[in-house]
């Protein structure tokens, strides 16, 4: 398995030198990364070159880390049934960039992409449909960014006035608690903000 | 000359029947003929994978129970997986084999209910009543080793939650020696029925290469003639000690998958006989005490022992930082994680891989020039949970 995906690792970087930027395997998993640029045909020759055969596109992961300079990550993961083989492919990038579709060569990555672009609001061009595909009609805001609130913005609830569903900011009776039991002996900051308003409210 | 024709669009669901969930397709009609589908999902999405961001690895686990509620613990089992993988423990054998006993149910479990709702929608009542009994059975099995029906939450990083008694052990067995007897019975109901063929075969037609393409897996991949089965070709847990079939199709219609369902039911029964016979004695979960949560003798006994009940229960376990890919073989196809831990109690990206997601997907490019008839047959054979299509 290893040997397999170290000779994997070889013909890619001797194919594909000046596109891979750096390559690792990790857990008994490949990961290769590229430019932004390039993924289209880094994807093109994965799939169709004599030893790698990655034919299906097994899924595509946004993710988010807020305080790097080049904000999102893509991770796309292929598996090559020949050759029992999984792939990983890193690509980063801005937060105002969009990136290549993988359409035309995986059918597939449609929704995928949809996915992306409505949690993360990474927009991809040539996408034939970019909507939104999970979240509500109408919804607003990318959920799984890091700065997306747990709760959300809006609650929906039945109003037994105007005989239907309506939106409504959320209203919580207790504010959402995170916990921190990494560090138990300096405690939450959500008690330290109920003295810190008891302070304030003292002053008052 | 040609009559000018308008097409309709219809609505099918959010609530119909056969849409087997909320599942909203748009369909743009000819007459009868279908020419377009778009399916319009996330009418089930209860945010998942973000939710799995705010909580510990144990606090995440149920999250997966909530995906194909119709096999909970498959589910789990890919969790799981990803954080043992990461944290490099080592799962007692027992642990596994009562893994695989439980993940074949689960598979027996989706199955029945996909056969059987699958011949609800093409007409046949009598198969969902029976094989709701058998599920009713299973699901007696999942409750006695977990305490509940559906969203177990059995399984653990490092093992399982509990150990089995022996008569749940010997219970099973006795289902499994009953249980083909019930297959043969649903097969005699449909296999040969004139209706259920008229229904389903060459209906909704996937070639090799439109499967690998629109990233189909399991039966989806299966019924189309590629003999590919994470069970044997990426083995997991006690799979490759094991003895069984992979049954493959050959037209790639409703028909030929439904026949793998039944087929693959036969085999998960073996492979729970199988593992019945071999099921050794021993510990069910890690022993690492950083992991698994000790006894409750030995809480009561040394301090030890009641740190790290306590320690494991607020903050949790810890899991080295790196990034891994680990899928299992559930009954509707690659089930996979995709787990990014930053090195704290909670992950920091969990990417579920759901089979259904992009089986649904191809609803378009499969029902195209099929009859307005065919929608509820062909939803019925892509096995669609909203569950995890919607996360």
């Amino acid at each position: 398995m290893i040997l397999k995906l170290q000779k994997i690792e070889k013909i890619v970087n001797s194919e594909l030198s000046s596109k891979v930027k750096n390559s690792l395997i990790v857990n008994d998993e490949l990961l290769i990364e590229v430019d932004e640029k390039d993924i289209v045909d880094v994807v093109q020759f994965l799939k169709s070159n004599e030893n790698c055969k990655f034919k299906q596109l097994i899924d595509i992961a946004g993710v988010d880390y807020p305080d790097n300079e080049k904000r999102f990550e893509l991770v796309y993961l292929f598996l090559s049934h020949e050759n029992n083989l999984r792939i990983k492919l890193l690509i980063k990038f801005e937060t105002d960039q969009s990136v290549n579709s993988l359409t035309k060569i995986f059918p597939s990555a449609n929704w995928m992409e949809r996915e992306v672009f409505d949690m993360y609001g990474i927009k991809f061009k040539n996408h034939p449909d970019l909507r939104r595909i999970l979240t509500d009609y109408g919804f607003k805001g990318h959920p799984l960014r890091k700065d997306f609130p747990l709760t959300g913005f809006n609650e929906v609830r039945y109003s037994e006035k105007d005989k239907k569903v309506i939106y409504e900011p959320v209203k919580l009776e207790q504010n959402y608690r995170n916990f921190d039991f990494e560090s138990p002996w300096e405690g939450t900051n959500y008690i330290k903000e109920i003295k810190n308003s008891e302070k304030d409210g003292k002053k008052n | 000359m040609a009559k000018k024709t308008k097409s309709l669009s219809l609505n099918f669901g959010p609530q119909h029947p056969a849409a087997h969930g909320v599942l909203r397709l748009i369909l743009e009609l000819d007459g009868e003929i279908v020419e377009k589908a778009d399916p319009h999902i996330g009418l089930l999405h209860r945010g998942t994978e973000k939710l799995i961001e705010q909580k510990t690895y144990t606090q995440a686990l149920p999250y997966f129970d909530r995906l194909d509620y119709v096999a909970p613990m498959n589910q789990e089992h890919a969790f799981a997986l990803a954080a043992e993988k990461l944290l490099k423990v080592e799962v007692p054998i027992r642990a596994k084999y009562i893994r695989v006993i439980f993940c074949e149910i689960g598979r027996i479990l989706s199955h029945i209910l996909n056969v059987t709702t699958q011949a609800l929608d093409v007409g046949a009542l009598t198969p969902s009543l029976w094989g709701f009994e058998e599920r009713e059975t299973l699901m007696t099995f999942y409750e006695r080793a977990s305490g509940s029906r559906l969203h177990a939450n059995y399984f653990r990083t490092g093992g399982v939650h509990k150990d089995i008694p022996m008569k749940l052990v010997e219970d099973i067995e006795k289902f499994c020696k009953s249980f083909p007897k019930i297959i043969d019975d649903l097969e005699g109901l449909l296999t040969d029925n004139r209706i259920f063929k008229q229904r389903n075969v060459e209906i909704g037609i996937v070639t090799k290469q439109e499967a690998l393409d629109h990233s189909f897996s399991g039966v989806m991949l299966r019924g189309s003639g590629v003999p590919w089965d994470l069970r044997r070709s990426q083995p997991y847990e006690i799979y490759k000690d094991l003895d069984f079939k992979i049954p493959v199709g050959k037209n790639g219609d409703c028909y030929d998958r439904y026949l793998c369902r039944i087929e693959e039911m036969r085999e998960s029964v073996k492979i729970i006989l199988q593992c019945i016979e071999r099921l050794p004695k021993g510990p069910v979960i890690s022993i690492d005490n950083k992991i698994s949560p000790p006894n409750r003798d030995d809480i009561k006994q040394s301090m030890e022992a009641l740190i790290h009940h306590f320690k494991l229960f607020t903050e949790g376990y810890r899991v080295p930082k790196g990034d891994v890919y680990t899928a299992v073989e559930a009954p509707k196809g690659e089930f996979g994680v995709y787990l990014i831990s930053d090195g704290s109690n909670k992950p920091y990206r969990c990417k579920i891989r759901a089979p259904g997601f992009s089986h649904l997907q191809a609803m378009d490019y499969l029902i195209r020039g099929h009859m307005l008839a065919d929608v509820p047959a062909v939803l019925g054979s892509l096995d669609i949970v909203f569950g995890e299509v919607d996360r």
